[in-house]
């Protein structure tokens, strides 16, 4: 029996996992307190597209959109073949596709700011 | 004196020799309430039927023989008090395997994947028995102590929806037994086992239901020894494919 490649995606996922864990309560509660008015300062467009023109600003951008977008393609795939759905492999190219796809346009989209 | 209570113990019957499948057979059992579901079944062997087949040996949780789906939830029969049933209890064989009669499960597929992450020590390298013990401190032990415990009773592989679904999964207890013997620092075999335990069917089967750690009845905890390998696998990999120049 060769030894399995899973570690690169599980590797994404389990630091996904734990990167979303931590951030994407806080982002989900700052998103909510601008929705309903409380944005300080630092939430302006001006300072949010300063962090985002930052090199250190794209690498946290990066991190957080492209870790949580394999963690969610990893734990997608999962799920289907926990439901019993028998075609892994259609599987997982589809859903690392669209992640891969997501990483692709965050790079770009990162870089053109 | 103990209370009294009759129980309808239903329990899977099957004989592969006149049966085309199996049925369920009910005794009325009169049952003590200190009983457990095994002290009903030797009654039903002793004083209604002699034809029932089951394992059982210690009735202490120590050999694992005794493993049933009991209501619907892999337990050992020896743990399960009757006073936490209701006066129905169903009795099956472990979930998950072939029927070899009644509630006798066949094993040999367990038996077959445990051998094959060599579940023993491996030396790192010879030493005379002149040479001394190897020593080991309380640390080390405390590392793999809790994975020690497993007594081969199988309910992880009932309870697991993974080896259902795929047959070939190495399963919950072998591997917990591979990651006991890698984590002991007097042993030298983990890339004998890392063969076995990371591949597709080894530990990258496992999806982390966390089933086999709910119902192991010695708290092993499989599930968080599988998740330990995976990151230790995941080590391994990178190392192998990025830093190939470093020796393991």
């Amino acid at each position: 029996m060769a030894k399995s490649n899973k570690p690169i995606f599980w590797g994404l996922f389990a630091a996904g996992g734990t990167v979303t864990a931590f951030v994407t309560p806080v982002l989900v509660l700052l998103t909510l307190f601008a929705a309903m008015g409380f944005s300080p300062d630092l939430f302006t467009y001006e300072a949010l597209r300063g962090f985002a023109a930052h090199w250190l600003g794209k690498l946290i951008i990066l991190g957080v959109i492209v870790l949580s977008l394999w963690h969610a393609a990893h734990r997608l795939r999962v799920t289907v073949h926990d439901f019993g759905v028998r075609a892994d492999t259609v599987v997982a190219y589809v859903v690392y596709g669209i992640a891969g796809l997501g990483t692709l346009m965050t790079i770009i989209y990162l870089l053109r700011i | 004196m103990s209370e009294e209570r009759q129980i309808q113990l239903e329990v899977l019957r099957y004989n592969p020799e006149t049966d085309s499948q199996p049925r369920y057979q009910t005794y009325t059992v009169p049952c003590v309430n200190e009983w457990v579901v095994l002290d009903a079944l030797n009654y039903v062997k002793e004083n209604l039927d002699p034809t029932l087949s089951y394992r059982w040996s210690c009735h202490m949780a120590v050999c694992g023989s005794c493993g049933y789906m009991i209501n619907g939830e892999p337990k050992l029969g020896c743990k399960a008090f009757i006073h936490e049933y209701g006066d129905h209890i169903r009795v099956e064989p472990l979930a998950n395997f072939p029927i070899e009669r009644d509630l006798v499960t066949v094993v040999e597929d367990f038996i077959a994947k445990l051998a094959s992450v060599k579940p023993y020590l491996i030396p790192k390298e010879d030493k005379p028995i002149s040479a001394g013990e190897f020593k080991q401190t309380p640390a080390e032990l405390k590392k793999f102590k809790q994975y020690t415990l497993c007594i081969n009773c199988m309910l992880c592989y009932a309870a697991c929806p993974q080896y259902g679904l795929v047959p070939e999964f190495l399963g919950p207890a072998a591997i917990s037994m591979a990651h006991r013997y890698n984590q002991d620092s007097r042993d030298g075999g983990r890339d004998q086992r890392q063969e076995v335990i990371a591949t597709d069917e080894g530990v990258w089967e496992c999806s982390f239901v966390g089933a086999c750690s709910e119902v192991c009845p010695k708290h092993v905890d499989p599930a968080g020894a599988l998740q330990q390998v995976k990151v230790a696998s995941t080590i391994d990999w990178y190392k192998e494919h990025l830093m190939p120049w470093v020796k393991k």
